[in-house]
């Protein structure tokens, strides 16, 4: 075999993809061939880095030099230099890295060094493509000494010692789900993967797959082999299109080597698995409306009990299990339970994966061991807030979630202690807000989201979230009523009493959380109809400072509605009544000399 | 897959693939002068039978890495090895032969070979 003395490892994210990474690989392509370097360095196109804000990535090792940013006319400068000559392009290195006269670890800089890689230990790591690169990285050890060595009581016990829980937001033990599902008596089972990421702005199911692909497939057969089943379908949004391929590539290398399919290590034992594509309705991430969606049908929820664990695919007992808490289970099988229970809190062990979104620096994937406090997470992983602006508040869970105000800041993030101030762990997007976000404006937002996708087989969900977002349109109009407020919080709890799944139960937290956090914002929309952070576009006024008006009278001839009116060299007014506050005034403005307030 | 040795046989040929993108601490740095003057005098050929060496002889902890121009280009091709622990040391005017005999000497027996050194040449 080929050795190679350096690797380039280009990230293939679809983050990194959409700033132009296949690009970047080409052009290496190219001139790594120009140079004659092509049997001497290799180029291998991996999953997330998690660092998206800085992409498209590009790291090279046995150096670990980090280039963030790469433009395809760098690329000759990074070969001839670095590759050819060895001298690393400081210019292009991720800033963090670089110190005086030498280069940083990556694990040293602020954004990774707080991390704990477990779920994404090989996303950016290994070629996802390439079934022999997970395999040296002790790739399917765990279900090889699964097969060979363990019952399947067994490995429920360890799974169950973990302490691992549920990382699609529920936080359900995942031993005792195994467990169930394993004593439900049948001569069919099956084992499911839920792929359907669905909250806004999470992404670390779809990473996961794209960086690591094996490392479900790999957990799902020994999840298979520990309940009976020897079935398993990963569904997932078809949304997700290059994990959906390389998920496909990576089914097909694992059934080329015989670790799917008949007799796997010549134990009995027989797996196969399918991928089934979803068409990213948000309901689909609930467990009974996701069996539906398999079978061919509507999704939409049915009540539980019976559970799937009873009574799941096609009626046959069904193990369903998120992506993330797939990839923790073959480093659990190979580092054991106590490995694992030494990470996290007392009631949340290991760790969890949150997409950083929102008005933060660093925008990304991180992996934290639980017990983190979101200050850690904000101010020091996520590198802050950008433009000097204060933290207002972070949203976890999603459309399910709550806001966390800035006083609760230092709150770890766990599953118990995220439910115990009203918002909840979900898939892991984390939303960051500042000054500048209004909060019923957040609420509304999500409210927006989940009237859309309430699938309306039940009525508390159907209708109840539409009222409660005319409500909040009505108070974000200025024309709300503190009667208003007390009615959304009745009609809140009466939602999340009634409705039939998880959709709606949890619809109704942005609601509930910012009002119990953000009250006095509210309150300022319908007393004094101000939106305090200048969104609401209802309640804002545009006025034009007559100290800074120059009366250029260039807002007046942008104004669409001829609101704005003045002579020439004195001060301009707008007409508030006929005003549509687009704003199209204060960007003309050559001055600053127009205010939203 | 039928058995775990085939797994294994699997994971010891791939596993020189991914090796060197681990973040060693601790490992044997083997760094060659790769500026103009180093490839002109013959770094490449140098930096490949170290490659060649360290992979025959399997040696996962040792890392084989480049460099620009340390300043002394008539001793070129220059060769540094960092130990954990000591002193680096600092080979010149290297060749292939010689690089196999670092590699056999100092890297696996930790006996610095004194004849190649940067001291032997001021003497």
């Amino acid at each position: 075999m080929n050795i190679y003395r350096s690797h380039v490892l280009v990230c293939g994210g679809t983050g990194c993809t959409s700033s132009g990474s296949k690009t970047l690989q080409a052009e290496f392509t190219k001139q790594l061939k120009e140079k004659g370097l092509e049997n001497e360095v290799k180029l291998v196109e991996t999953g997330c880095f998690g660092l998206c804000a800085l992409g498209p990535v590009v790291v090279i090792y046995p150096e670990g030099a980090f280039y963030s940013m790469v433009k395809p006319e760098d690329v000759a400068e990074i070969v001839e230099e670095h590759l050819l000559k060895g001298r690393i392009v400081k210019r292009l290195l991720y800033s963090e890295t670089v110190q005086e006269d030498t280069i940083k670890s990556l694990n040293e800089t602020p954004f990774y060094a707080k991390q704990k890689r477990v779920a994404l230990r090989n996303c950016g790591v290994i070629n996802p493509e390439n079934i022999d690169e997970y395999i040296a990285v002790d790739g399917y050890q765990a279900l090889a000494k699964v097969l060979t060595e363990m019952k399947p009581e067994e490995v429920i016990q360890i799974i169950k010692d973990s302490g691992l829980r549920g990382r699609g937001g529920g936080g359900f033990p995942t031993g005792m789900k195994w467990e169930f599902a394993a004593k439900s008596q049948n001569d069919q089972k099956y084992v499911a993967c839920n792929a359907d990421e669905g909250d806004p702005g999470a992404f670390m199911d779809r990473s996961i797959l794209e960086g690591d692909p094996h490392a479900v497939i790999e957990a799902m057969a020994i999840a298979g082999y520990a309940i009976g089943a020897n079935q398993g379908y990963v569904y997932i949004r078809a949304e997700y299109p290059i994990a959906v391929e390389r998920l496909r590539v990576a089914i097909n290398q694992a059934k080329e080597y015989g670790l799917l399919g008949k007799n796997i290590f010549d134990s009995g034992f027989d797996f196969d698995l399918d991928i089934r594509l979803g068409a990213g309705a948000f309901v689909c991430g609930e467990e009974t409306a996701l069996i539906s969606s398999i079978e061919g049908f509507r999704g939409e929820p049915r009540p539980r009990p019976p559970f799937p664990a009873v009574k799941g695919l096609w009626g046959k007992p069904t193990l369903l299990n998120n992506v993330e808490t797939y990839a923790n289970i073959a480093q659990i099988i190979n580092n054991g339970a106590e490995w694992f229970t030494s990470m996290g809190t007392e009631k949340s062990k290991g760790t969890k994966v949150f997409a950083l979104g929102g008005k933060i620096n660093n925008t990304g994937l991180v992996e934290i061991p639980m017990g983190t406090t979101l200050r850690e997470i904000i101010e020091e992983i996520g590198g802050g807030i950008p433009n000097g602006k204060k933290f207002k508040a972070a949203q976890t869970g999603g459309p399910s979630g709550g806001c966390i105000p800035a006083e609760l800041m230092d709150t770890p993030i766990d599953y118990d202690s995220l439910i115990a101030i009203g918002s909840m762990m979900g898939s892991g997007g984390l939303i960051v807000m500042d000054e500048d976000n209004c909060m019923v404006d957040i609420a509304k937002f999500f409210l927006e989201f989940t009237v859309d996708e309430s699938c309306g087989k039940c009525t508390p969900c159907r209708i109840g979230t539409k009222r409660l977002l005319e409500l909040l349109t009505k108070i974000t109009d200025g024309k709300g009523t503190m009667e208003d407020i007390d009615k959304l919080e009745e009609l809140c709890y009466a939602i999340k009493a009634s409705s039939l799944c998880g959709l709606g139960q949890s619809a109704p937290n942005p609601v509930l959380s910012t009002i119990r956090y953000f009250r006095h914002e509210y309150e300022a929309h319908v007393k004094d109809k101000k939106c305090p952070a200048h969104v609401c576009k209802a309640l804002a006024q545009y006025k034009i400072d007559p100290e800074k008006c120059k009366g250029c009278s260039l807002c007046a001839r942008q104004c669409p509605v001829n609101a704005i009116s003045g002579e020439i060299k004195s001060p301009f007014v707008i007409d508030q009544d006929k005003c549509i506050k687009c704003g199209a005034c204060q960007a003309a403005c050559k001055f600053n000399a127009i205010d939203k307030e | 897959m039928k058995s775990l040795a085939e797994l294994q046989e699997i994971r010891n040929r791939a596993i020189n693939q991914v090796n060197l993108r681990k973040d060693r601490e601790d490992g044997i740095r083997v760094v060659v002068g790769m500026a103009t003057c180093g490839i002109a005098a013959g770094a490449r050929p140098v930096l490949n039978a170290f490659l060649q060496e360290v992979e025959k002889r399997n040696l996962t902890n040792v890392t084989v890495t480049q460099t620009g121009c340390i300043g002394m280009c008539r001793l070129e091709p220059i060769v540094e090895v960092y130990v954990p622990g000591q002193d680096k040391v600092t080979y010149v005017k290297m060749t292939e032969e010689k690089a196999a005999r670092v590699v056999a000497e100092h890297i696996i027996n930790n006996q610095p070979v004194s004849d190649f050194t940067i001291g032997s040449e001021s003497k």
